[in-house]
């Protein structure tokens, strides 16, 4: 069966609690680079929430947009990569390869939706926090390129699985840890490719739009669009 | 050339010696001075470890300014290095009659502030002891690099102008480095003797000259312009609202050339009074070199005036944003650039009074050299630092590393000038004599001219 991941973000359940950046930072072994750090704009997590202010004081509401990579089909990323330390991989996921980058930093400027981060340092965790690293991947070294997978280990674990049991990948079987993570079930994931997936049926959703959709990046997560209040 | 009764006419020699000062023996005050540049210049090189140590977070880049004063350097220095060959090559190929005493100045001066630009890529990239990933080699990864990727481009680019560059300077230098062996002794003789591949000066070698001079000439001015096309394509390709803009190739190579004149204004006012070239190189050099800076200035404003009015018109909200952060937080380096670039040059380079004046002509380049580093800056950053997602907007200011590497950088620059001074015939002595043979001085009153005896031909080729 042909894969094709998909993420899916809910705006009118999402309601900026922030635990799928917290799920993320365990999940992937992602830095924490502290307050200063994070003044000067060097923050590593893979996915922001960004908070808007709709409408004015006293009534302004704040809008939240959960902003993990896009996962471009066209992604700009990809074509000015020296090395190809950033590649298209056979589920149209946009991946990394760690080792090959030499940090031009290219791909985090060609990306229109920012979500490329860079290590700026080499990071420690200290003990006994180390201990809560996951196996399942690398931490990174200073000077190279990171960002959102999709949580590829884990899509890699559930293939493993389907496969030594010989059969396909089932729907929910694969599922990052944000989307996993999501209180209010605002994310959701799965392979658009397979008719009957949950996803396939959310996507035909009116209120669906792309993030930047003139640019043509044509991104594989897609949002849909708040109606009522923030969480309902 | 100009004034009083030239030896030279009679004695290659006493030409030499006059031309070639700045080859005297070393004095404690040169290397005073050399000793203080190589001090400045291992600083740079220090910081630089320090940061490949640390990592690149010493300096005060951020998401989303990942590209600051490195890759600023590098687009400035580069285009320092577009006037030398550029215009050599042209005035060769025009037969300017004016064009000997700047020649080698402006070549050199191309060879080394591209050694010096093409070092900052390799300083700004985030694994620098990985640099040889992008260099396309049989490797262990199995992978050719992505030539997709416009730093390709520009690595190719950027390494042919260099070794072109390099070619064209030594070629130029041959019947200088025959007479420097005519008329040296010691080690120098060796040392020129094989630099100066034999030549004698006989009637074919120099046929062959000519006709190669030529054919260099015309080569090397398609490579400069697509050097700093390749460079403002960097930014160009890239979807980056500021930056994706048609007009950035023939933009950046204008202000490639604008800031290039103006170095080459400083370098020739330098050398003139460091060593006393004073008849040689005279105002009418000073003056042309600053008619091409006036030129430049009003081309440099009419492309900058272009592209503002096209986003000022259109008022896409996008690159509204980078254009409106102009007169917020960069107002200083705005002011700063539109005032050295044109409001303030372009009327002093109109006056004829100033063109004639060195030491005028000379801080007029001196503000231009400013003004385009901070439009170098002014295109990398803004664009970067308010780019698509406001919420992740944020500023940059270069760190003391940052600082540090760049006055290290201009200290490099200076010291291989400096050597090369030394080491090398800095003006063009066949390209005077063949002037001088042209020339004679006559008395006229109480004042003594120069007069052609024979107009050059042109039309033919390279050397006239």
């Amino acid at each position: 069966m042909e894969i094709k991941w998909a993420m899916a973000i809910d705006l009118d359940r999402c309601t900026g609690c922030g635990a799928c950046v917290v799920a993320c930072v365990a999940e992937n072994n992602i830095p924490v680079v502290g307050e200063a750090e994070v003044e000067k704009g060097r923050l590593m997590q893979w996915i922001r929430v960004a908070r808007y202010w709709e409408g004015e004081h006293p009534e302004a509401q704040a809008v939240y947009l959960p902003v993990p990579c896009m996962q471009c089909e066209r992604a700009p990323c990809e074509t000015v990569c020296p090395v190809y330390a950033t590649y298209h991989n056979e589920d149209g996921l946009n991946a990394m390869v760690y080792n090959r980058c030499v940090g031009t930093r290219y791909c985090g400027n060609n990306c229109p939706y920012s979500v490329r981060v860079f290590n700026w340092f080499d990071h420690k965790w200290e003990k006994p926090l180390d201990e809560q690293l996951s196996p399942d991947l690398t931490t990174r070294s200073r000077g190279v390129m990171e960002k959102c997978t999709f949580c590829i280990q884990r899509i890699r674990r559930a293939k493993e699985t389907a496969a030594a049991e010989g059969r396909e990948i089932r729907d929910g079987e694969a599922v990052p840890a944000c989307v996993q993570t999501c209180p209010p079930g605002a994310l959701l994931f799965g392979n658009v490719a397979d008719p009957h997936s949950e996803i396939a049926r959310k996507l035909k959703d009116p209120r669906r739009f792309r993030l930047m959709e003139h640019l043509g990046t044509e991104p594989r997560v897609v949002y849909l669009k708040r109606l009522k209040g923030a969480g309902r | 050339m100009n004034g009083s009764d030239h030896l030279s006419r009679t004695d290659p020699g006493a030409l030499y010696r006059e031309l070639s000062r700045s080859n005297l023996p070393v004095t404690k005050k040169w290397w005073l001075g050399m000793g203080l540049l190589a001090i400045l210049a291992l600083w740079g090189i220090g910081c630089f470890v320090y940061m490949m140590k640390t990592g690149m977070g010493v300096t005060g880049l951020n998401r989303p300014v990942m590209w600051g004063s490195f890759i600023t350097s590098f687009v400035f220095w580069i285009g320092l290095s577009h006037s030398g060959t550029l215009i050599s090559a042209i005035l060769r190929l025009t037969n300017a009659t004016w064009r000997a005493p700047i020649l080698r100045g402006a070549e050199a001066l191309t060879a080394f502030t591209l050694m010096v630009g093409g070092l900052f890529p390799l300083i700004h990239i985030g694994r620098n002891w990985r640099f040889y990933y992008m260099i396309p080699y049989p490797n262990s990864r199995q992978l050719w690099p992505n030539l997709r990727s416009p730093l390709m481009w520009d690595a190719v680019a950027i390494n042919t102008y260099l070794l072109g560059s390099l070619t064209f300077l030594y070629f130029g230098m041959i019947p200088d480095l025959a007479i420097a062996r005519d008329h040296a002794t010691g080690w120098r003789k060796k040392f020129y003797t094989v630099l100066a591949l034999g030549f004698r000066g006989s009637h074919n070698e120099w046929r062959r000259y000519h006709v190669a001079s030529t054919i260099f000439a015309i080569l090397i001015i398609p490579v400069a312009v697509s050097v700093h096309s390749i460079v403002g394509w960097d930014f160009a390709m890239a979807k980056v609202p500021g930056w994706h803009s048609t007009i950035f190739a023939p933009y950046f190579v204008t202000g490639a050339i604008f800031s290039g004149i103006a170095a080459v204004v400083i370098v020739m006012a330098t050398l003139r009074k460091v060593f006393r070239l004073e008849r040689v190189l005279t105002v009418v050099q000073f003056e042309n070199l600053g008619k091409l800076l006036c030129m430049m200035s009003l081309l440099w404003g009419y492309f900058y005036f272009s592209d503002f009015l096209t986003v000022w018109y259109n008022r896409n909200p996008e690159e509204w944003e980078v254009f409106r952060s102009y007169a917020g937080d960069f107002l200083p380096l705005f002011l700063v650039m539109i005032l050295c670039n044109f409001v303030v040059s372009f009327p002093l380079l109109c006056m004829r009074r100033v063109r004639r004046s060195i030491p005028a002509l000379s801080f007029v380049s001196l503000l231009v050299v400013i003004g385009m580093y901070a439009e170098r800056f002014l295109i990398v950053v803004p664009s970067l630092a308010r780019r698509n997602d406001p919420f992740i907007w944020h500023d940059y200011f270069p760190s003391w590393v940052e600082f540090s590497i760049m006055a290290g950088a201009l200290a490099l620059f200076l010291l291989l000038y400096t050597i090369f001074t030394k080491l090398f015939p800095i003006m063009a002595i066949s390209d005077i004599q063949e002037h001088l043979f042209h020339t004679s001085d006559r008395k006229i009153g109480g004042v003594t001219v120069e007069s052609i005896a024979m107009p050059h031909d042109t039309g033919k080729g390279g050397h006239g």
